[in-house]
């Protein structure tokens, strides 16, 4: 997702001359594009997390749109104060951007993972939270975070995932999922990097008979509560997956509209999955976290078909 | 550039010194009021303030909005009683607005807010943000290619953030020489002594050792302060400047200096009669 989140940022800078981009010391040659053409809008801010939000909000405050670029723990946990005041208080136009939800940096151990960070994000007033599947959703989300006038968490993967999409969603809008299958048996509602995962454990359930529909809920925040109503309604069994924590993420956001809303839970129960509530403690990649988790399709897929045959409690 | 006249004026120290003595007048009697903390905190800004709203910055009350006006943090945000007093006096909006300080449904908080009140320019009061968000509005006039400056004020034991020296670096390292930090050093955080409870001295040499131009400065000269921060960017090597202001806490009012009980309690009615005496207001 990274290398396309540089390259429709550069496009973006050619035509919006108040884009600037500030970056955390990451993204070594990311930004060689930009900084060749933007030369004047490229800061590497060090690593001074909490600073490099502050600037960003005072850019936003003087008229320019800055967009702030480091890995997910530490543009968001390590400054979560300044994202709260000088950003969100303000109502600063930043786009905040994350490389590395989830356990897309597994192998760097616990302190680059990043399962917490919608909860946190997602708490804070006027926060628009952004989870994009794939790399073609990356760029539709920039764009439209650009055309905000309002603060913007963008939550990536890295590079290299599975392309979901062929082409920029032509009709991505924050707040509204996108319905990649249709089916009236089992939701699987996916946000951010897991994407790929939800797509094959739906391929996995159809190939057994089942109807099954397939919504990437790129916007954690504000939820698209209309689909959730639709499928909700229609579904014996909607799971929702995520990598990120089982506290605070779009599971979380589900259950309090549900009871917001007042909207029961369908005949085969609501099945969540996420990383827990607990540091992953192993040394390995993306892959091996997930499996180790219960995280990867065929995982996710197997453990649908228990619920939906009653061998396992949602 | 329009609007703004840059022509440098002598300061009038007369004129400075009254105002800041009204500023100090009306700072008491707000927290009278309010009842209210931090006045100590307060008097000691008021030099400051004076110096700056009266003779420093291009402002116009009228359009607060102006993109090309300078920027003024106060960045030790619990000083707020002080700021609003100037803004008021200075004529962002009605004096009478200053009797609505921290009472019900008004918008004067104890610490600045974001939004809603003209001259503010950024929500202070958690200390070490107002830093970083002045270099990014300095570095924004480079980016725009505006002549404004940005003034940020911070207090001693402001410096124990972190923040504050991660914007330190920053704002040296891309030059900003449109960027002035004004510390109100007057040797006193919330509960103790500042030099005891971290090492600040020599904070001269702490902000030089961090690429600025750092001066030290009698922090109730009005004259002195209203020189340097007219005269910025005051050098052509783009280094931002450090003034480091020696200040007394409770500042004009015998019974307050330097006496830290100031940081919290807030004034009889008595106390209040007798400090405008003091300040040649009665």
């Amino acid at each position: 997702m990274r290398n396309e989140f540089a390259d429709e940022l550069t496009r973006l800078g050619d035509i919006d001359p108040r884009v600037v981009m500030l970056s955390g010391d990451i993204g070594n040659r990311l930004f060689d594009v930009f900084r060749a053409r933007h030369s004047s809008r490229f800061f590497n801010c060090g690593v001074a997390e909490q600073n490099m939000i502050g600037v960003a909000a005072g850019l936003a405050l003087s008229g320019l749109r800055p967009v702030a670029y480091t890995i997910a723990p530490f543009i968001t946990t390590r400054c979560l104060e300044q994202i709260r005041v000088d950003i969100c208080y303000h109502e600063a136009p930043v786009i905040i951007v994350a490389v590395g939800a989830g356990l897309a940096y597994a192998g760097l151990g616990p302190t680059h993972h990043a399962c917490e960070d919608i909860a946190f994000l997602r708490s804070l007033p006027g926060m628009i939270v952004c989870c994009p599947g794939d790399a073609w959703e990356v760029r539709a989300a920039l764009r439209t975070a650009l055309a905000q006038d309002r603060p913007v968490y963008l939550r990536m993967g890295k590079k290299g995932e599975p392309l979901i999409h062929s082409e920029v969603p032509a009709d991505f809008a924050f707040g509204r999922a996108l319905s990649l299958r249709e089916g009236d048996e089992i939701c699987l509602i996916s946000t951010g990097n897991i994407l790929p995962e939800v797509v094959h454990a739906a391929d996995a359930l159809a190939a057994h008979g089942r109807s099954v529909e397939v919504l990437s809920m790129h916007t954690v925040k504000p939820l698209d509560t209309a689909a959730l109503a639709r499928v909700f309604a229609r579904c014996r069994v909607v799971a929702i997956c995520e990598e990120h924590g089982a506290i605070g993420g779009l599971g979380a956001a589900v259950i309090e509209w549900m009871v917001d809303s007042g909207t029961r839970a369908p005949p085969g129960g609501v099945v969540r999955f996420n990383t827990g509530d607990t540091f992953f403690r192993l040394s390995g990649e993306q892959d091996f976290a997930r499996a180790q988790l219960g995280l990867t399709g065929p995982q996710i897929a197997e453990r649908i078909e228990r619920v939906l045959s009653g061998k396992a409690a949602a | 550039m329009t609007g703004f006249t840059t022509t440098v004026r002598a300061p009038d120290e007369i004129t400075l010194r009254a105002i800041a003595a009204r500023l100090r007048g009306r700072v008491i009697e707000m927290s009278y009021a309010a009842q209210a903390a931090h006045l100590g905190s307060a008097l000691s800004c008021c030099d400051i303030l004076a110096a700056a709203y009266w003779h420093a910055l291009r402002i116009d009350p009228d359009r607060p909005d102006d993109p090309l006006r300078d920027r003024f943090i106060l960045s030790k945000g619990h000083a707020a009683a002080a700021l609003y007093a100037a803004l008021a006096f200075r004529g962002f909006f009605d004096v009478a607005v200053l009797d609505t300080y921290c009472q019900n449904g008004g918008k004067l908080a104890e610490h600045p807010p974001a939004h809603g009140l003209p001259g503010v320019e950024a929500a202070t009061g958690s200390l070490g943000h107002g830093l970083p968000i002045g270099a990014g509005m300095a570095l924004a006039a480079r980016i725009q290619n505006l002549a404004y400056r940005v003034f940020v004020v911070l207090s001693d034991g402001e410096c124990n953030e972190g923040s504050v020296w991660e914007a330190a670096m920053f704002s040296a390292a891309q030059r900003l020489g449109n960027l002035c930090v004004v510390i109100d050093y007057n040797k006193w955080q919330a509960t103790a002594r500042s030099n005891d409870t971290l090492a600040l001295a020599p904070l001269r040499d702490k902000w030089a050792a961090f690429g600025w131009d750092a001066h030290e400065v009698d922090g109730h000269d009005v004259v002195a302060l209203a020189r340097c921060l007219a005269e910025i960017p005051a050098r052509c090597d783009g280094r931002p400047v450090a003034l480091i202001g020696h200040t007394v806490k409770g500042k004009g009012v015998s019974f307050m200096e330097d006496d830290n009980n100031w940081h919290y309690r807030a004034p009889t009615f008595e106390e209040v009669r007798k400090a405008h005496q003091e300040l040649g207001l009665a």
